[in-house]
């Protein structure tokens, strides 16, 4: 639990300045932010151990519950929790939301980056003489006329004459995500429910970073304190700042 | 200190008739209690009161009552020893109550540690985890070196002093969400770790001992802290910290 939990948040906080982009960012600075990352090598090898630490921490996370649950089978008829936070109390609950979603939250952006056909790509519109112009741009910086191309295997553009690839464009998932928070009917659910688990996220942290260390062993008089300290800054503003980012674009113009 | 007055109580308390039967939580009245008596007198007090009703009275674990055994239990109003802390039930007092409440009594409540009768509970699940190795092999046959003649370094003797300090009366068990057996171990591992008399069989020893407290059905720690509160020895997590630590070199070794 310790490792992966340490690893998840070496994640979190990568995660975190990637999608820090879409509020300090242009949207082609963020489609190029996504398009490294589905594909430098380097980045797969991380992202393929973030699936991993996912699964053990969640995996593990359910044996240690059901053990745990086994090692009081009969319960007592009064309870006080006084004596423990209720963040620690409830770490199995707190996990269980954040990998609901998890789940929701990579089928509708990381699927859609990794497997949809109909994703829209990087679009600048340009004033011309002949009036509005939308451009597609390309991953070597250049611009394809909209009108001039055809589009296949979702990002390659083809010149219809020619039969000759003359570009590759960015999957536009900053407009992906803009649309999805700022979806009529549900953009604001969404963004309710995304904050909801930045909440569980909070707590989940709240007691996971420092409880790690100590299950590692890493103690010590001036170890400890500054942990906890570090521990906390951590679980309260990495999920804040995630938070942040849909309430943004929600509400945005 | 307020002087001694005499209240009336409603106690719950969970009466099971053997290790075999189900048992249940029973309620009694008992007035005239004094402020000044302490929580196992009041016991003593109820029991008489079921003696001279020709009832069956309650069983509970009590032997030196000054703080010092570890044989006294008791779940009381949903804490391990009762609302105070830094104290076992026999240094419980009745000053802690008020007229009229009603008190929950119930027995330590894990698989490890199995109801025999009422509120006593059968704890050798500690005597196998200290027999599989919470001690140190010396020779005994006449050419013993005393102690004293083995330099300690003072802040690792007052450690291995607070550690061994641990009487074993279970509450960290018994308050542990998860069942857990990890303080009453790490105290029991850290107390010899902590001493050059120790290290000699460290790595077996912590190797042993764990085995053994997950081999009795104790929980695992999901470091809740709750045990340290409710340790009326205020054995600290530190010493569970160390033995992660011991166990962690023991198991790479």
């Amino acid at each position: 639990m310790a490792l992966t939990g340490l690893f998840l948040c070496l994640f979190l906080a990568g995660h975190l300045a990637g999608n820090l982009q879409l509020i300090f960012g242009t949207s082609l600075q963020f489609n190029e932010y996504a398009l490294f990352m589905t594909t430098n090598p380097a980045v797969k090898i991380l992202s393929y151990l973030t699936y991993i630490s996912i699964l053990f921490h969640a995996i593990d996370g359910i044996l240690l519950t059901f053990q745990n649950k086994a090692a009081r089978p009969i319960g007592y008829a009064k309870t006080d929790g006084s004596s423990s936070s209720f963040a620690s109390r409830n770490m199995a609950v707190l996990g269980t939301i954040i990998l609901v979603f998890i789940v929701t939250h990579m089928v509708n952006f990381w699927a859609k980056m990794h497997f949809d056909e109909s994703m829209p790509l990087q679009e600048t519109v340009v004033e011309s003489p002949m009036g509005e112009l939308t451009l597609y741009n390309t991953v070597n910086g250049s611009y394809v006329n909209k009108e001039a191309v055809e589009v296949r295997n979702v990002t390659d553009f083809y010149d219809p004459q020619l039969n000759l690839k003359v570009g590759q464009g960015y999957k536009d998932l900053h407009k992906i995500t803009f649309e999805f928070f700022k979806d009529e009917k549900f953009g604001l659910i969404f963004t309710l429910g995304y904050v909801l688990a930045m909440l569980a996220m909070a707590f989940h942290l709240w007691h996971g970073f420092q409880s790690a260390f100590q299950s590692l062993g890493a103690t010590g008089s001036k170890l400890t304190p500054a942990i906890k300290l570090f521990g906390k800054l951590f679980s309260v503003i990495v999920p804040l700042l995630f938070a942040i980012i849909p309430i943004y674009i929600h509400f945005s113009k | 200190m307020s002087a001694a007055k005499n209240i009336n109580i409603n106690l719950k308390i969970w009466r099971q008739k053997n290790a075999s039967s189900k048992g249940s939580m029973e309620t009694y009245k008992l007035d005239n209690v004094s402020t000044a008596s302490s929580f196992l007198e009041m016991l003593d007090q109820l029991n008489e009161q079921l003696v001279n009703e020709k009832k069956e009275p309650v069983a509970f674990d009590h032997d030196c009552r000054e703080g010092i055994c570890g044989m006294c239990s008791l779940y009381i109003n949903g804490r391990a020893h009762g609302p105070d802390t830094g104290i076992t039930t026999c240094q419980l007092h009745m000053r802690m109550f008020n007229d009229g409440d009603t008190i929950y009594i119930e027995p330590w409540r894990s698989k490890a540690f199995p109801v025999i009768k009422d509120l006593v509970v059968d704890r050798s699940a500690f005597d196998r985890i200290q027999q599989a190795g919470g001690f140190v092999s010396v020779n005994t046959s006449g050419n013993t070196i005393d102690a004293n003649s083995i330099p300690v370094p003072k802040d690792d003797a007052d450690k291995a002093f607070m550690a061994a300090a641990c009487i074993g009366c279970g509450a960290c068990v018994a308050t542990c969400k998860n069942g857990s057996a990890m303080l009453f171990v790490g105290a029991k591992v850290s107390q010899y770790a902590l001493l050059p008399q120790g290290k000699v069989e460290a790595t077996q020893r912590v190797l042993n001992m764990v085995r053994q407290m997950d081999e009795e059905g104790f929980g695992n720690c999901t470091n809740t802290g709750a045990c340290e509160i409710e340790c009326p020895k205020g054995i600290s997590l530190e010493n569970i910290a160390r033995m992660n630590r011991e166990f962690l070199k023991a198991s790479v070794k």
